[in-house]
């Protein structure tokens, strides 16, 4: 078995990914578990380049990256909650929650290992349908009506944090 | 690269998030968990979506576009993450400007 | 399919629409129009059943299928009547003596205010409409409908008089005893439609569907069939409603006893005799016989200290119906549908002769408060004459020659049996002949003001007599055995094809017969005269010692009251008192309060708090998935 770049690629990022992820739990300090988050994100975007889904890669790191972790990072700011707040209260609802955690992650491998997709592969780095191209034609013509409801719901939702964000 | 590893790999990210859900009290942190969870079920899909263009492309469909629905989906999904976000940020500002606090266990008048 | 026999379903229609019309129209309807409605309908069957008697006799018979009363899989039972020689015989019993009773009910009841006369011939009419469809059922399903028809109207008419509390008591009775039967009789066919697969006779009685019972099938079979037989036939130990069935009008009486209810059982046993005549049937016919006799000869006994007039005729009935059932166990198939049919006549006969006294006494039933009624009565009196001499079985009457047949046989079975049954004749003249000097003879014993309402009866209600009484004479002319005419047991050599006798394992010379003929008739004989003698002169005296045990019915009520009744009534109370209060009470309460309990420890999972949700919510998704993981393996 040859190893190659792209493998390498791979298992690097998901190493990242995890580890980030990881850090992100367990940090103490909102503001390093919003920057771990990110790490994680773009680590995430990463494999969706690997995967050729470049669109997805790029709104990922605008959307996700971008806007909503400097949502999140404003609003800890303005909050002043970039503090180690969390009183250790209660370690045995953390070791449950722990392993209830790790349970599911197992049960959930076991159950998923013998599934009979697990023949397959996923193309790496070959085919085009995540180009912007294609998934712009297919946004604009097959689901062009729950694009244009999304438009209604990122209303609705604006209107909605005004309502509740504003001061009696 | 085999659909099993990013199957690992997807409900390794979304367990971690789960533990998190379950030992965090800080709001803002079960939130981001949730962002975390979304985002290994977006890179499952995607997998998913060029496991099945694979697929097609074996059977000689080079120029298809089987499996973009994957990806339309995961974009959708994103869409709701951001409305959802900056509803849920709105009501964790709502809670800390009423309780002082973001601590979910404050939360309890669900037991009412 | 065309026939003209198939319009016969207008036989049992008739009554229904008297019925319905009856029924419906009770209040608006003139009493002289529900009378005639009444009638008309059992006349317009009388005259179809002579139709279809003609038919039969040029050796038509018939099944006639109309549609599917219950097809579920293979099991099909059609709703089909069957018209052959024994249901045309039967026909006509019921229709020509019903409708002598309806006429007679016209007059009798008159005095009935508008809706209950309705109410009154609504019920008769359904009472003759199941008998029929009970006669003419091709399977026993649908004979099964008019059985429990029957049983249905006899507990409607005894109960009549609603407003009694004692009547309402006997028609339960009536009706209680009847289930009990009744049971039987649905275990039966259930156990023929699980073995056989059919219910229909013409099918049943082939050699290919009887094969397929076993003999214990057919002893098991036939003993439902014959407890269910029982019930309605009022045999031990099911005979005790019968009397007390007195409680309804007389013509009711007349024609629960007569033309229809009691013959059912009769009739069914007869109908099914293929089954009774089987060598697996041995041990049936033994329990039938037996029982019979016994019955015979207790109903013959209690009878003999009876005061009530209706009572006493009760008994007979009991007692005669238990000679039909020896008949029938020693295979004298014909001989009991024989009886049937002059017991038809006489015991219709004697009890609208009843009805006719009772109607002069203003409702006076207690004999002791009678005599001498013959001076008023001359019609009455020479009917019910009739009517004693016949049931006491002396040539020509008719009773005669039915009740000759029925000892004839049980001689073939044993002497000992014979013996038992003569001896049960006797008493019978006995204790009619008693009832008939003490009602009509002597001195007047009621009141003056009875004595002074004392009168014979109407045209409507003498006419039947007469014509019953006629009846009773020649009715026994159609079965002259074959001793004393060649060719004279015309019954027989009718109902050959449907009915007939088991052959008899031994001859009996002529001379022979004529003796045991002779035997009985001179023994008869002087137990009437004797009856004269002792009770020439009555005088009204309480009954002591055995004779008390008579007139209490050998405390056959109040035996069963003991052991049957009376636990009932102890379980029923400690089912209510400690059963119910504790163990279902205990159940009840008990679920509600593990409830209570449960709920009080289940809420404290209501935290309140997210996190133990969510975790809840984690721990359930593992469990969910677990299982679908293991029981995938």
């Amino acid at each position: 078995m040859n190893i190659t770049i792209i493998d390498i690629l791979w298992w690097f990022l998901s190493v990242v990914a995890i580890f980030s992820a990881l850090m992100m739990v367990t940090s103490k300090n909102p503001v390093y578990s919003v920057l771990w988050l990110i790490a994680t994100f773009f680590a995430i975007s990463g494999h969706y380049i690997l995967l050729n889904a470049q669109f997805l890669a790029i709104v990922n790191i605008i959307v996700y990256a971008g806007a909503i972790m400097v949502l999140f990072l404003f609003v800890i700011m303005l909050m002043n909650l970039n503090k180690e707040t969390e009183p250790q209260k209660n370690r045995w609802l953390k070791i449950a929650g722990a392993l209830a955690g790790g349970c599911l992650m197992l049960i959930l491998v076991a159950a998923l290992k013998d599934a009979a997709a697990k023949e397959q592969v996923a193309s790496v780095n070959q085919g085009n349908i995540g180009l912007i191209k294609n998934l712009g034609k297919e946004l604009f013509t097959t689901y062009v009506v729950p694009f244009e409801i999304s438009s209604v719901l990122f209303l609705s939702a604006m209107v909605g944090a005004v309502v509740i964000g504003k001061k009696e | 690269m085999p659909i099993l590893n990013y199957i690992i790999l997807s409900i390794a990210l979304f367990s971690i998030g789960i533990v998190g859900v379950l030992t965090r009290r800080n709001a803002i942190i079960i939130f981001m968990c949730i962002e975390l969870m979304l985002n290994a079920v977006n890179l499952l899909l995607v997998a998913f979506s060029k496991m099945h263009m694979n697929t097609a492309f074996k059977a000689g469909d080079l120029a298809g576009t089987a499996g973009t629905d994957g990806q339309i989906f995961v974009f959708f999904i994103m869409v709701v993450a951001a409305a959802e976000v900056s509803v849920g940020l709105a009501i964790i500002v709502m809670m800390y400007r009423n309780i002082h606090s973001v601590d979910v266990n404050f939360l309890n008048r669900l037991k009412q | 399919m065309n026939n003209a026999l198939q319009i016969v379903y207008l036989i049992p229609l008739l009554p229904l629409l008297g019925f319905l019309i009856n029924g419906l129209g009770r209040n608006y309807l003139s009493k002289t129009l529900i009378g005639l409605i009444g009638s008309g309908s059992i006349l317009g069957s009388l005259i179809l059943s002579i139709w279809v008697f003609m038919q039969v006799k040029d050796g038509n018979t018939f099944v006639a299928e109309y549609f599917n009363f219950i097809a579920v899989d293979k099991l099909v039972i059609p709703f089909a009547l069957k018209i052959d020689q024994l249901s045309a015989v039967f026909l006509l019993i019921i229709t020509g003596v019903g409708f002598l009773i309806h006429v007679y009910s016209a007059s009798y009841m008159h005095e009935e205010k508008p809706g209950h006369f309705g109410r009154y011939f609504a019920y008769l009419n359904l009472f003759v409409f199941s008998m029929l469809l009970l006669v003419m059922g091709a399977n026993l399903v649908i004979l099964f409908i008019g059985w429990e028809g029957v049983g249905l109207c006899s507990y409607l008419l005894i109960g009549y008089w609603f407003k009694k509390q004692e009547y309402n008591k006997a028609a339960n009775k009536a009706f209680i005893m009847n289930r009990i039967g009744d049971l039987a009789f649905l275990i039966a066919i259930f156990w023929l439609i699980a073995r056989a697969g059919t219910v229909s006779f013409d099918e049943l009685f082939t050699a290919v569907n009887l094969a397929k019972l076993s003999a214990s099938d057919i002893t098991v079979i036939t003993l439902l069939l014959f407890i269910g037989a029982t019930g309605k036939s009022a045999q031990i130990p099911l005979y005790t409603w019968l009397p007390d069935a007195m409680a309804g009008p007389t013509p009711v009486s007349a024609l629960i006893h007569a033309a229809t209810m009691v013959t059912a059982g009769i009739y069914m046993i007869a109908r099914s005799h293929v089954l009774y005549s089987m060598d697996a049937a041995e041990l049936t016919r033994n329990i039938i016989t037996y029982t019979g006799m016994a019955t015979a000869l207790l109903a013959a006994t209690i009878a003999l200290k009876q005061n009530d007039i209706k009572k006493v005729l009760a008994y007979s009935t009991v007692s005669q119906l238990g000679f039909m059932f020896v008949a029938l166990g020693t295979g004298a198939y014909v001989a009991a549908v024989f009886h049937v049919m002059t017991h038809a006549f006489f015991k219709a006969l004697l009890f609208l002769g009843s009805g006719s006294v009772i109607h002069a006494m203003g409702g006076e039933q207690d004999i002791r408060n009678m005599g001498g009624l013959g001076k008023k009565m001359k019609i009455t009196y020479g009917t019910f004459m009739v009517g004693c001499i016949a049931i006491a079985g002396i040539p020509p009457f008719s009773g005669f020659f039915s009740k000759d047949a029925i000892l004839l046989s049980a001689f073939m079975k044993s002497p000992v049996l014979y013996a038992v049954a003569v001896f049960t004749a006797l008493l019978t003249a006995f204790y009619m002949f008693r009832l008939l000097i003490i009602t009509f003879t002597g001195k007047f014993r009621g009141t003056d003001e009875q004595a002074h309402h004392l009168h014979e009866s109407p045209m409507a209600m003498t006419l039947p007599l007469i014509i019953l009484a006629v009846l009773s004479i020649v009715g026994g002319l159609v079965g002259i055995p074959e001793v004393i005419r060649e060719g004279g047991d015309k019954l027989s050599a009718f109902l050959a094809p449907a009915v007939s006798s088991m052959p008899h394992e031994h001859h009996l010379s002529h001379s022979d017969e004529y003796l045991l003929m002779g035997i009985s008739t001179g023994l008869v004989l002087a137990t009437i005269l004797a009856a004269i003698m002792v009770y020439r002169n009555y005088q009204r005296k309480e009954a002591t010692g055995f004779a008390k045990v008579l007139e209490n019915k050998w405390y056959v009520d109040e035996l069963y009251d003991r052991i049957i009744v009376q636990p009932l009534h102890w379980l029923g109370g400690f089912l209510k008192d400690i059963f119910d209060l504790k163990v279902v009470d205990g159940l009840v309460n008990g679920a509600g309060r593990l409830v209570n309990y449960g709920s009080r420890q289940l809420r404290l999972l209501q935290s309140g708090q997210v996190g133990s949700y969510v975790l809840l919510m984690v721990l359930s998704m593992v469990l969910i998935f677990a299982i679908q993981f293991f029981l995938r393996k």
